[in-house]
């Protein structure tokens, strides 16, 4: 099945400054794809490359395809027709995303006939059921509500609701329940995750927190420094991470339950990508990093079904574990 | 057993607040009628979400703010009047370290300077004395003399975060109220600071109030943990006991809702309804109108916290005694056939 997705060798820089260098990612329709990794590690900057959605002076190049058609450095009009209509995207801060002068039923109208062409009592019906179905009580008077009457949980629920008034085959979900508490964080995701089912949509949903990610997505992708280190379905990821990095933000988190252990701190910071350190951006802070670590940056390389890993150590011992013969 | 260094009794703080211009003012009961103890050298967990009253506990513990009612001990003498110099004396051996260490920071000065500002404010030793200190509180945090020379903008976030803690020691305080010191750092720093909290504890027995949403963090650092819900504790319980078995429907939703890698979320507990409103709070248990199991007795009276056996404490109507499995259940059916 060809994928509804493909980004290839995607990079981006700004002032000269790489902050994304080099992600190949695919997504098939319908499909769950979670994206971790800590802040400034390039996982929103690669869907806002890949929707053309970041500022002029970045510097962006690679390939990015929606059903087999290019749309990197696609035409405004394409664009247009695929933002909000093919491909939808939720944000961190919702109550920032809605405009707070006007009402709901104005914004999410707007959106329809935007998109969907509709008018007069159409898309009325149409506001009414989308509201409807993000769980909005008593959603006929709430549509004239403005956005600061509706508490947190609920702006999160009105923009899923405006991303899905163009029938999205893709919802980009960047960070959705951070802002929000636990038990309202919990309703979002399985509204979200139920609505994904229903409507047979594919959703990214990025985040830095492993749990939210395991929960929701069938399969994971783990970025660093601008690059994805490791790719694989979320129960063998946390199961089993092969990549340094993805073993130690598992062992960084603090168990909920048994015996308390000490954390496993993974030592020093992120690198600054304006110095970039030689060879695997990781090196700097592996504990098992190698001599070869600190000359070649290691490609994304399939380490068994449907898992990848960008590390040579890893290759190596992967190798071994196969009983495989060293090249 | 000594007693404990930090007591507070039945302590309430209440704010006016005014719907619109012209709007009646209401009165917000942010805090209210919570009681805690915190034994010597050891760490109590609050945890809540957004409005639970959990940082307003905090600043009065500090003496930040007084109680409308009820009292804070420390060290076994009542809290000084603010301003007074018995206060600051107080003061002195108590700190805070907040959630954006940015915001804490002087961003136009090095940060070694604000590192020595306390013992200048309090009079601590003589200058060069002084300067030997904040060399000492760089290295016990695990920074250089290169990093007290720079300012706030050229340190990471965990870096910054290190600097308010180094702050915090400078008066050799017994006592740190943490109100979500690591929530803004991103997980693999995040247990670099949680490692260090723990082992500056351990070195210079220090006792923390440590508040945070994060479970799974208080887990890792407290001994007891008290579970706020709209301006009250519902639970109280040694952290590991409390968060294997919790008893409380909303500790339970909690833990539910804590996602866990490894684990779908099938059989998760999701709760209906809006996050709580402090200024609108629900009468009888302000819990009743999310709550998967409540009665009719639950809409009408408030429950007390109240021992169920063991250290845990619970104010539920459906759980008391120490057979949780069965009590609750028979008395529950003779409400509901009443």
């Amino acid at each position: 099945m060809p994928p509804l997705v493909s980004i290839e060798g995607l990079s981006v820089a700004f002032n000269g400054v790489p902050v994304l260098r080099g992600v190949d990612l695919k997504l098939q329709k319908g499909e769950a794809l979670g994206l971790v990794g800590e802040s400034g590690s390039g996982k929103s900057v690669t869907w806002l490359a890949a929707l053309g959605l970041l500022p002029r002076h970045a510097q962006v190049s690679g390939s990015v395809r929606l059903d087999g058609r290019e749309i990197l450095g696609a035409g405004e009009a394409e664009l247009d027709r695929v933002r909000g209509g093919r491909v939808a995207m939720i944000f961190q801060d919702p109550a920032s995303a809605l405009n707070p002068v006007l009402t709901i039923r104005r914004q999410l109208c707007e959106t329809l006939a935007l998109h969907r062409g509709l008018s007069g009592a159409a898309v009325k019906a149409e506001a009414l059921r989308l509201l409807d179905l993000v769980g909005i009580p008593d959603a006929a008077r709430r549509l004239s509500a403005y956005p600061h009457e509706f508490s947190g949980g609920q702006v999160q629920r009105i923009m899923i609701a405006m991303a899905l008034a163009g029938n999205p085959d893709l919802l980009i979900a960047d960070e959705p329940t951070t802002a929000l508490d636990a038990t309202i964080q919990a309703q979002i995701l399985e509204l979200l995750s139920s609505i994904r089912r229903e409507m047979g949509m594919a959703m990214v949903l990025i985040s830095h927190d492993l749990g939210v990610v395991a929960e929701n997505c069938d399969r994971v992708a783990v970025m660093y420094a601008g690059r994805i280190v490791e790719e694989a379905p979320s129960n063998q990821l946390f199961a089993d991470p092969v990549h340094p990095y993805a073993q130690g933000l598992i062992g960084a988190l603090p168990p909920l339950d048994g015996p308390r252990r000490r954390l496993i701190a993974i030592p020093g910071t992120v690198p600054d990508p304006a110095s970039m350190p030689d060879g695997c951006a990781f090196a700097p802070r592996c504990a098992l990093a190698a001599e070869p670590c600190r000359h070649a940056a290691p490609s994304l390389a399939p380490v068994a079904d449907n898992r990848a890993v960008a590390c040579i150590r890893a290759e190596a011992s992967r190798r071994a574990l196969l009983g495989m013969a060293a090249e | 057993m000594s007693a404990p260094l930090v007591e507070v009794a039945a302590i309430s703080r209440s704010y006016r607040m005014r719907s619109g211009m012209f709007g009646r003012s209401t009165a917000v009961h942010a805090v209210d009628g919570v009681s805690l103890t915190i034994p010597r050298g050891e760490t109590l967990g609050l945890v809540g979400e957004s409005g639970s009253g959990k940082s307003t506990t905090g600043r009065i513990v500090l003496g930040l703010e007084p109680p409308d009612r009820g009292e804070v001990r420390f060290d076994g003498k009542p809290m000084a009047a603010p301003a007074t110099a018995a206060w600051r004396a107080q003061r002195a051996r108590m700190q805070m370290i907040f959630q954006d260490p940015l915001g804490a920071l002087d961003r136009r000065l090095p940060v070694a300077a604000q590192i020595r500002e306390p013992l200048d404010i309090h009079g601590v030793g003589m200058a060069a004395e002084r300067e030997e200190r904040v060399r000492e509180l760089l290295r016990a945090v695990e920074l250089t003399p290169a990093h007290g020379a720079r300012y706030p903008g050229a340190l990471s976030g965990g870096q910054r975060q290190r600097i308010v803690l180094a702050r915090a020691l400078a008066t050799k305080p017994d006592f740190l109220v943490c109100d979500e010191p690591v929530s803004a750092l991103d997980v693999s720093i995040q247990a670099q600071v949680v490692n260090l909290l723990a082992d500056l504890q351990a070195q210079l027995s220090l006792t923390l109030l440590f508040i945070s949403h994060d479970l799974r963090v208080v887990r890792q650092i407290s001994n007891v943990v008290a579970v706020m819900y709209l301006g009250r504790i519902v639970e109280l319980g040694s952290a590991d006991d409390l968060f294997a078995r919790p008893e409380h429907p909303y500790t339970q939703a909690l833990v539910s809702a804590s996602p866990a890698p490894g684990r779908r979320s099938a059989g998760r507990i999701v709760l209906s309804g809006d996050p709580p409103n402090p200024a609108a709070r629900p009468q009888g248990c302000a819990f009743h109108p999310r709550c998967p199991r409540a009665v009719a007795r639950c809409a009408t009276e408030t429950p007390i916290l109240s021992a169920v056996g063991g250290d845990r404490q619970v104010a539920c109507h459906l759980v008391t005694g120490s057979k949780p499995a069965t009590k609750p259940e028979t008395k529950a059916a003779t409400r509901d056939a009443a």
